[in-house]
């Protein structure tokens, strides 16, 4: 990108850029570090993400403002602007991101797996390929690459296929057992968090691309998020 | 400093003023005499030469040698590049600099950028943006920086008020190594748990009447005595690992006559009345010595046999053979015809305890230390280890061993040594 003579809009926006960064960061361990509580049954590791989201929360309202104050004094245009618009995109988004980790973590009480609910093993293979999106995306955001932005939208499918699968799995599971289905409904909530981490890193991707480009994504091919069952 | 009018300057001098009032004296004008003077003077000063200039050196004494120059600080971008690891330099929050590393892990881009855009970590952004004098400095742990599995131990070093120098250093190997070491001490101490727990067990039975009965009793004791020469077979494969990995910096400098070898290990075999022992099918071909340890390569062979009689299928042929594989190399191969081994499981195949079915595994007396014994054993001989298998159909181990020199070879012909080790 090229240098401003006000040297000052630079800084602004190297901050914003680093403001999101930041949120990314944290948003994508919440992720990680929720999956990790879920499967450890660990309350305390959950109760501190559920804490750590008011961080995420804390730094977009930080965004926003800087945003304002950017599009307020510098009057951005062209490449800048759609730099600043979209930042403020982002952030909502990566907000969004944080607060399905605090979703998950907050259901961590509620699932205490003692090893009989085999589903369970499938979650964090899932959550991987999630938070892969989402670093891919963040990584793609650092770079301005367009390409690996579109890279990510194409993982997105994949996500969608394994919740299909997990959704199948466990309602399969809650037939056969109806003792645990408060347990396997829960972590159906859990895999549909998942899904719209995915979802979200694509939205993410979106605007990454349209920063960096000035055009828009093509109309994505959706994944079927609904399985139909009972055939 | 010398002074500008040396006595050359003074008579030059001297000599355009007399010509001045000769020229005076003959009768040229005031004022042409006046511009004669002037202009002479004028000239002499301007090629009066500098003390400085070559030209005076003649008459000056020399000058002392110039001092050796002091070294200098080469620029800190060739600093930084001298560096393996990734270097940043971090001034007002912003990737001032970064080394080429640096950019290979983190990205082209990071330059100029926001210190948090390019370390994307939440513990590394708190570090760096905590302004706090009274912070702390030591190093933090980074998991996931680059690919999800790396880890980097982060150093950030305070240079001036807003410069920092961000120094990672990468920790995954210390750190895979470490959790082998934890796997293995744990999976060591099962394997010798579970023979000396069923031992106890059948102890504490005949004590509490078991023993009068004179067959249990022998069928106790049969049992205790299989699971204690179990144990025994595992400790000496755990000491014997440990002495060829002790070992493994000096190569084996005897030689050895395979074939005979393997003929002894053959005839070892068959002595031990496993009806397996009656398949071994022994092809070696003409192969000069090689270069190693026999006791070793003994127990290299009956490890590699002893699996191919374990897991290839009765009455099936195994096939051992051995021929020399260009002029450096012998090449020894033990072929079974069995299930064979799955590709998942035949890179994972030579680790310690690493069976693709315990049960069995354990079942045939093995210790789940043969593989990895025959890989530190081939390791250590500057060999090659090779396993080929097709599943359902069976499995080819293949180990090439480096041929003792051909001189020293010629020169043993005629002193013919006793080779022991």
């Amino acid at each position: 990108m090229m240098e401003h003579t006000v040297k000052a809009f630079d800084d602004d926006i190297g901050e914003l850029r680093g403001l999101i960064a930041h949120m990314g960061g944290l948003a994508e361990s919440a992720i990680e570090a929720s999956m990790v509580a879920l499967r450890r049954h660990d309350l305390e590791a959950a109760q501190r993400i559920i804490d750590g989201d008011k961080e995420i929360d804390a730094l977009e309202t930080e965004v926003e403002k800087l945003a304002i104050r950017l599009i307020a004094l510098r009057a951005p245009m062209a490449d800048d602007l759609r730099e600043v618009v979209a930042a403020l995109k982002i952030a909502g988004v990566v907000e969004r991101i944080g607060d399905y980790a605090k979703n998950i973590a907050r259901r961590v009480p509620a699932i205490d797996d003692r090893g009989h609910i085999e589903p369970l093993s499938l979650l964090p293979a899932m959550a991987s390929m999630a938070t892969d999106m989402v670093h891919d995306v963040l990584d793609a955001f650092a770079a301005r690459d367009p390409e690996k932005a579109v890279h990510v939208c194409e993982q997105d499918r994949a996500v969608d296929d394994f919740y299909n699968s997990i959704f199948r799995t466990l309602v399969t599971f809650m037939m056969e057992n109806p003792k645990s289905i408060s347990q396997a409904a829960h972590m159906l909530f859990i895999a549909k968090n998942l899904e719209r981490v995915g979802d979200h890193a694509t939205n993410v991707a979106e605007m990454v691309y349209y920063a960096a480009t000035g055009e828009y994504m093509g109309e994505r091919e959706t994944g079927d998020t609904v399985p139909i069952m009972g055939n | 400093m010398e002074h500008l009018f040396t006595w050359r300057v003074i008579i030059a001098l001297g000599l355009s003023a007399i010509c001045a009032l000769i020229g005076l004296a003959l009768g040229a004008s005031t004022a042409s005499a006046l511009i004669a003077l002037i202009g002479a003077g004028a000239a002499v000063l301007v090629a009066a030469p500098s003390p400085d200039l070559p030209g005076m050196e003649s008459v000056r004494a020399p000058l002392p040698p110039p001092p050796p120059q002091e070294p200098t600080d080469p620029p800190a971008s060739e600093i930084l590049e001298a560096v393996a690891e990734p270097v940043l330099i971090v001034a007002h929050n912003r990737v001032f600099r970064a080394n080429s590393s640096a950019c290979a892990l983190l990205g082209r881009h990071i330059v100029g950028e926001d210190v948090r855009l390019a370390i994307r970590h939440p513990a590394a952004a708190e570090h760096l943006l905590n302004t706090d004098p009274g912070r702390s400095m030591d190093p933090i742990h980074l998991v996931g920086l680059g690919t999800r599995e790396q880890r980097w131990e982060m150093r950030v070093h305070q240079a001036g008020a807003k410069i920092r120098i961000v120094h990672l250093i990468e920790r995954t190997g210390n750190y895979a190594a470490e959790r082998m070491r934890v796997d293995f001490v744990a999976n060591a101490s099962h394997e010798l748990r579970t023979p000396l727990a069923s031992i106890l067990g059948f102890i504490e039975t005949l004590r509490d009447g078991a023993g009068e009965e004179a067959d249990t009793r022998e069928r106790f004791l049969k049992v205790m005595f299989d699971e204690a020469v179990r144990m025994q077979r595992l400790i000496d494969d755990l000491m014997s690992l440990s002495r060829i990995e002790a070992e493994k910096y000096r190569a084996p400098d005897a030689e050895v006559d395979l074939n005979a070898v393997i003929e002894e290990v053959c005839a070892e075999l068959r002595g031990s009345h496993d009806p397996r022992a009656n398949d071994l099918d022994c092809r070696s071909g003409k192969c000069p010595k090689i270069r190693g340890d026999r006791a070793q390569l003994s127990q290299l062979l009956h490890n590699i046999i002893g699996n191919a009689m374990k897991y290839g299928r009765p009455d099936t042929p195994i096939r051992i053979t051995l021929r020399a594989d260009g002029d450096t190399m012998a090449r020894l191969s033990v072929a079974d015809e069995g299930e064979g081994v799955d590709p998942d499981h035949l890179v994972r195949l030579t680790e310690r305890f690493y069976r693709v079915d315990s049960g069995r595994s354990r079942a045939m007396g093995g210790t789940g230390l043969g593989l990895a014994i025959v890989k530190h054993i081939v390791e250590r001989h500057r060999g090659r280890l090779d396993i080929a298998s097709t599943p359902g159909k069976g499995t080819t181990v293949t180990v090439l061993l480096p041929l003792a020199m051909s001189s020293q070879r010629n020169a043993d012909e005629t002193h013919s040594p006793e080779i022991t080790s």
